[in-house]
């Protein structure tokens, strides 16, 4: 920049233009300002993510299913265990010769909206129970996942060297290993070992459920152990990591900052994928009858019991296949969705 | 190269062979972890019956020797004698059942491949028309199924509505129905594998050199694209097996398969420890030697891979 009315050069001065140093009028302050408002990655991946019809369909399916699960029991008239003896095997809508003599009386009775089971049981609170424990057993294994899987693979991929060597070969051994018979296997075991507990908790969640949690604690955290030290390795190399690390910062200072902020999108994505697995085994063990235990339904023993009236009642049937079906769809969209959001290389 | 590959093989066996041991120590710990005595949950017996039982199935021994001898005898093949079927040992069980098994899990492989890859190839070949989103569709909401719903929607609209099949898995034409529940899961994640690999491998430059130098279209692709998009399907292999073999034990209870399946449920439900344990590690082991299986067949067929 040439200024007309620039002082002669002095020999000595620094050679500055004193009208650079003035402080600058609100029009040039609003030039400042940038035309856009910086985005966030994680701003920018919902936002892809909310253009994304069919993960928000699925979404919205699922919050609604969650939402059902947790408040229907609370004011839902019938309790999974209420039996009645003169309504076996209603169909939905159909009451029993009691509620019958009761509606006679001029007594409001809340419908069964998917008739009874073998039991006279309300087979729509069951239903709704067992889609509870589905997804009870799909957010707290994905979230044993994420805890176990993202510390040991920081820490794997931070401190590479040796010590990643024998940590991934670790991994290895475990991921080898048929974690379907362990979760089995375990099962057989806890529900010798809990069958005389006197915990009310352990009783309720039975053998199927606390293995697959010991399990998962065990076993399946190691995908997303590997996919976080890949992550964690090729972070590592970024300058900013090394200009943290000249100013001192510490290794968990620096995991925490800049590595896990970095790994979001592996981690939600792999998360995301668990969960359907963890839904799938807890029905599968469920329905060979290793799951929950008695009183308790699952979507898998409900599917179970249903096979023995299967021509009379199908709809015994259909309704926890029905759920377990759309739960497992949405989660499998919606994770679809969510890598489409995150990791937009992948797209195809 | 050669030397490197057969390196890689070892490798891969002593990894095998370290996962069986670890599977049979897990099982073998896990199973003594349990307090009950096995004849405890029987009708009651005197101490003595009790502690003649424990002499006769070797239970009187402290647990690391027993370890040791469970671990030589598995070596001679012998898993030992069934607590719940008395009078069989569980190698005689376990071989009853895995003919059906065999039999079961090797036609839905063999059709869940076969199937899923030609599903996958047309999908990705016409990417985007009618034919793809229905493939699409479909294999998404087969994904979402587990193999107990299949199985039994199956066995509703073709044993009992339309009576097509047989109920039951011995009679003659059995054994379809079974075969095509465990096959539609593991067909449809091929189906997506291969269609996704499909895709990749027609982007590919050799695609274009094939077709630039006037291939016929159909040589370029049997001979280029779908030889080459064969990767994924088999590094699925072993993935698969463990489904068919876990899906088994419902498929089987459902269709009436005496099959290993079936035994391995039923001795849960009987807890009948030597059988448990005898049919998991028989399970481990094919699972880990198809995984091996299908590791080296897939440096066979791309050399490219690198083999560290």
């Amino acid at each position: 920049m040439e200024h007309q009315d620039m002082p002669k050069k002095n020999f000595l001065s620094l050679q500055m233009d004193p009208q650079l140093f003035k402080p600058a009028s609100d029009e040039e302050k609003a030039q400042q300002l940038t035309q856009r408002k910086s985005v966030s990655f994680l701003r920018d991946a919902m936002g892809r993510l909310g253009r994304n019809k069919m993960a928000m369909i699925c979404l919205g399916v699922l919050v609604i299913i969650t939402l059902i699960a947790v408040i229907v029991p609370t004011f839902y008239p019938y309790t999974y265990t209420q039996q009645d003896v003169t309504g076996k095997h209603l169909a939905p809508f159909e009451y029993s010769k009691k509620e019958q003599a009761r509606m006679a009386a001029g007594e409001k009775v809340f419908p069964h909206i998917m008739g009874t089971d073998n039991l006279g049981r309300d087979y729509c609170i069951r239903v709704i129970y067992g889609t509870r424990i589905s997804l009870l057993v799909g957010f707290v294994s994905a979230l044993i996942v994420i805890v176990i899987g993202i510390i040991y693979g920081s820490v794997s991929g931070y401190f590479g060297g040796k010590v990643d060597m024998v940590m991934m070969r670790i991994v290895d051994i475990i991921y080898s290993l048929p974690d379907v018979l362990i979760v089995i296997l375990l099962s057989v075991a806890i529900k010798d070992m809990i069958s005389n507990s006197k915990s009310d908790l352990i009783i309720r969640l039975g053998p199927g459920m606390i293995s697959i949690f010991i399990v998962f604690g065990l076993l399946y955290w190691v995908g997303m152990a590997r996919q976080v030290r890949g992550q964690v390795l090729s972070i590592k190399e970024q300058e900013y990591v090394l200009a943290s690390q000249a100013t001192g910062a510490k290794a968990a200072h620096i995991i925490r900052k800049h590595m896990l902020p970095n790994c979001v999108s592996v981690i939600i994505i792999t998360a995301a994928m668990q969960i359907p697995s963890a839904i799938f085994t807890e029905s599968f063990l469920s329905f060979v009858g290793m799951g929950v235990s008695m009183p308790m339904p699952s979507l898998g023993s409900l599917a179970s019991d249903a096979r023995s009236g299967l021509v009379s009642y199908p709809y015994l049937l259909l309704f926890p296949a029905a759920s377990i079906f759309l739960i497992v769809l949405s989660f499998n969209l919606l994770g679809n969705g969510l890598r489409d959001a995150f990791d937009p290389k992948l797209r195809s | 190269m050669n030397s490197k590959f057969l390196l890689y093989v070892i490798k891969r066996f002593c990894m095998a062979v370290l996962t069986i041991f670890l599977v049979i120590a897990i099982t073998f710990f896990v199973m003594h972890a349990i307090p009950a005595s096995p004849f405890s949950s029987e009708k009651a017996k005197s101490d003595e019956t009790i502690a003649a039982l424990e002499a006769k199935y070797g239970f009187d021994k402290p647990v690391p020797v027993q370890f040791v001898n469970y671990l030589k005898n598995i070596l001679r093949g012998d898993f030992g004698l069934s607590t719940k079927w008395i009078g069989s040992t569980v190698i005689e069980l376990i071989m009853g059942g895995f003919g059906y098994s065999a039999r079961l899990g090797l036609s839905a492989a063999a059709m869940a491949i076969v199937s899923g890859v030609i599903l996958g190839a047309l999908a990705g070949l016409k990417r985007g028309k009618w034919l793809d989103k229905v493939i699409q569709v479909v294999t998404t909401a087969l994904v979402s199924m587990p193999s107990f719903v299949i199985a039994t929607l199956l066995l509703i609209i073709f044993c009992l509505k339309l009576e097509w099949a047989p109920t039951m898995a011995t009679q003659k034409g059995g054994m379809i129905l079974p075969a095509v529940s465990l096959a539609l899961y593991p067909m449809a994640y091929i189906t997506r594998l291969e269609r996704s690999a499909m895709l990749d491998v027609l982007g590919q430059d050799y695609i274009r050199t094939a077709r630039a130098k006037g291939l016929r279209n159909n040589k370029v692709i049997f001979k280029h694209a779908l030889k080459n998009s064969m990767g994924p399907v088999i590094t699925y292999a072993g993935p698969m097996m463990a489904y068919i073999l876990t899906g088994s034990m419902v498929v089987e209870n459902i269709f009436s398969v005496p099959g290993l399946g079936r035994l391995f449920v039923n001795s849960m439900l009987r807890t009948d420890y030597m059988m448990i344990m005898g049919v998991t590690i028989f399970l481990a082991l094919i699972m880990v030697l198809m995984n091996f299986i299908a590791d080296v067949l897939y440096k066979v067929m791309d050399p490219r891979i690198n083999l560290s």
